[in-house]
């Protein structure tokens, strides 16, 4: 019997920085190990060879934000057995969702002279939003431990560790000093999920929900705690707006933290 | 009448979505398009009436491989809106930091972009099957500036210890120290990395640049300096958008940002090179003289050695902060409050080139108007007439390897599309 081919693994580029696929070119240690375990069938921002599909595995990065990527996502999913969503532009829409709640138009006229030649939709959204999606890795960016965990699970055939929890657990864990309570500091932990290591605490600063909401966040008994801190209603909106401003249950907390006109 | 066209759909082995079309009709190039089809995001038009303090992280996300520059920029154009100025360690550690980003930006073009250009391989991981040792040193390299970049901004993409005025956190004087042996053993490898790059093999080409890039008084420039060119110009940062302009070109409905006259310049490590070589550290210096490096390098294909060089320049840099390192009193400075109307603007050394950023503040600290020019929507211009070069001295070649070579010579500029994008216009026609 011949031995089973490698699986093959594809990465996939929509609206976004890069900086999650890149996640995969800075896991340095496993890199080689990761080559030899799958073949690296389509990832065009490392390689220039590229394997026609069906792909076992697909990392999507990036969001929806043109009707031509819109119609490539699902060229994607067609020809993936699994696809898993890379980073909160993929899972959420990203930083440029903020277009979601404002005039395109008027931003293509403010960015660009000649705002005809550029093709976009008005919003930018989700992955899931388009095609079925196995599995989102949250993140902004996405952290290299869970990515190769995921990965890992994608080869044993099992189902990724990858917890829902908030920031505030994985602190507590780390052993850091609450930035809330000690020093009066802002902080989203209570509301995000864990993955990045606590790591905006554990540097003295307040969590500011780059992996997105957790699972059932209580925001509507935070955002009190975070107005008797000092924030401003305006500056409270912008903190849950930012690069998962269109995830649900952010979304609903800047907007009950009111507009402009009805600050008191 | 013969007509020939080059295209590739799909740059590989570069940051971002572009693509490349030449036309060329009997033995003359009609047309050379460097397209750019990645999405566009809007950066400018939604920092609009954030918080001042944000621009930092928010303008971070436009590059996951340079985010350490877009909040140097950031920063610094904030501070000067606001009239203070960061100095001392805390000067001193956003150098640092910087140093980690060049280290692994540098690497990773290098390593995993460029080299197997050289080598014949159609990436990194193909290289490694016959050159795992030199794979393995790349990576190795690479990892210590991402290490570099955790150490001091918590994680390598998108840190998260950097604010205007300075940091959240300061490292400890142990913490530095602890790290220096890993960047003793760097600066070996980086050493190894010039050797390795100077060896290969360079088609013999000399390409007229304008070469622009700040410069410092006494150091290799990444945070300041004033704008200078090869053929004289310097100015303040603060002058920049008088000198250098947008320009629509008709054959790509892009953007290019161009001199005053309309030519190409070129920003990035040949550019840095060439007008700061005698701000080199030691070591650097007699690496770039035993690697038969000029006062200036015109050979696009050689920014290889360049780019190790200035790998070599990072972790130099890098081992002096530390040895000199004493913690500030205060994590960051005091800021004042901000003054509706006041503009700020800077300019620091992405990786790839100068990244300038402009900021006007609105009411209660806002941010009325952005505006950024990236490295890659500087050199895109240039890249075009460096393809322009290659394919009529080329053009006996067959089309395939006159696809392979065109690849190459984009590729000798490590264009970082996703950064390019928000200032360029879009052609999403894919032909």
């Amino acid at each position: 019997m011949a031995p089973r081919p490698p699986p093959r693994l594809a990465v996939w580029k929509f609206a976004s920085c890069d900086g999650c696929q890149l996640t995969l070119l800075d896991c340095e240690d496993e890199l080689l190990t990761v080559a030899d375990a799958v073949e690296i069938a389509n990832f065009r921002e490392a390689s220039k060879a590229v394997v026609a599909g069906p792909y076992d595995l697909s990392l999507v990065e990036g969001s929806i934000t043109t009707a031509d990527d819109a119609r490539r996502i699902r060229e994607v999913r067609a020809e993936s057995k699994v696809l898993v969503t890379i980073g909160a532009c993929a899972t959420s829409g990203g930083i440029q969702a903020l277009r979601n709640f404002a005039d395109v138009e008027e931003y293509r006229r403010v960015v660009y002279a000649r705002p005809e030649y550029v093709a976009t939709l008005a919003s930018s959204t989700a992955i899931r939003d388009h095609v079925p999606v196995d599995f989102e890795l949250r993140g902004c960016p996405i952290n290299k431990a869970q990515l190769l965990e995921v990965i890992a699970a994608f080869l044993a055939d099992r189902a990724p560790n990858v917890p829902t929890e908030s920031v505030c657990i994985e602190c507590k864990r780390r052993g850091n000093v609450c930035v809330v309570v000690a020093h009066g500091t802002p902080c989203l932990g209570p509301v995000t999920q864990t993955g990045c290591g606590a790591i905006c605490p554990a540097f003295h600063r307040g969590c500011y929900g780059c992996f997105g909401p957790m699972d059932s966040p209580n925001t509507a008994a935070l955002i009190p705690h975070l107005g008797e801190l000092g924030l401003d209603l305006a500056s409270v909106r912008r903190l849950f707006s930012t690069f998962n401003a269109a995830a649900p249950p952010f979304r609903a907390a800047a907007e009950s933290a009111g507009t402009e006109a009805s600050r008191p | 009448m013969t007509e020939r066209t080059i295209a590739v759909d799909y740059l590989a082995r570069v940051e971002g979505e572009g693509a490349l079309r030449v036309r060329i009709h009997d033995r003359s190039v009609e047309e050379v398009e460097l397209k750019i089809f990645e999405p566009p995001r809007f950066f400018e038009a939604f920092l609009r009436g954030r918080g001042y303090a944000e621009a930092p992280d928010i303008t971070a996300r436009i590059c996951g491989i340079c985010p350490v520059a877009y909040q140097m920029s950031a920063c610094h154009a904030m501070e000067r809106a606001l009239g203070v100025r960061v100095d001392g360690p805390l000067r001193d550690l956003r150098r640092l930091l910087y140093c980690g980003e060049w280290i692994e930006s540098h690497t990773l073009h290098l390593y995993l972009l460029h080299a197997p250009d050289f080598l014949g391989y159609p990436d990194a991981i193909a290289m490694a099957k016959d050159h795992r040792g030199l794979v393995e040193q790349g990576l190795r390299l690479k990892r210590t500036g991402n290490a570099l970049m955790s150490l001091l901004g918590g994680r390598e993409i998108h840190p998260i210890n950097v604010r205007v005025g300075g940091f959240y956190r300061c490292p400890t004087r142990r913490e530095l120290e602890e790290f220096r042996p890993e960047l003793v053993e760097a600066l070996d490898r980086a050493e190894a990395t010039v050797r390795f790059a100077a060896a290969l093999p360079f088609p013999a080409v000399e390409e007229d640049y304008e070469f622009v890039a700040l410069r410092h008084p006494s150091e290799y420039p990444m945070n300041e300096g004033a704008v200078v060119s090869s053929r004289g110009l310097h100015l303040d940062p603060d002058a920049f958008e008088d000198e250098f302009r947008e320009e629509q070109v008709p054959h790509s409905n892009a953007l290019h940002s161009v001199r005053r006259d309309g030519g190409s310049y070129l920003v990035g490590p040949l550019a840095r090179f060439a007008l700061n070589r005698d701000r080199l550290p030691p070591r650097a210096a007699r690496l770039a003289r035993e690697a038969g490096l000029g006062p200036e390098v015109r050979n696009p294909f050689q920014s290889i050695v360049v780019r190790a060089i200035e790998i070599v320049i990072a972790c130099e840099e890098a081992i002096a902060i530390i040895d000199r390192y004493r913690p500030p009193a205060a994590p960051s400075v005091d800021l004042p409050r901000p003054t509706e109307g006041a503009v700020g603007r800077a300019i620091t050394e992405a990786p790839r080139g100068m990244l300038y950023h402009r900021y006007r503040l609105g009411a209660e600290g806002t941010i009325a108007e952005a505006r950024i020019v990236a490295p890659t929507s500087q050199n895109q211009r240039r890249i075009e007439d460096d393809l322009r070069h290659l394919v009529e001295r080329s053009l006996d070649l067959e089309t395939p390897a006159l696809t392979d070579a065109c690849e190459r010579a984009i590729r000798n500029h490590d264009p970082c599309i996703s950064c390019a994008t928000h200032f360029l216009h879009l052609d999403l026609e894919r032909s």
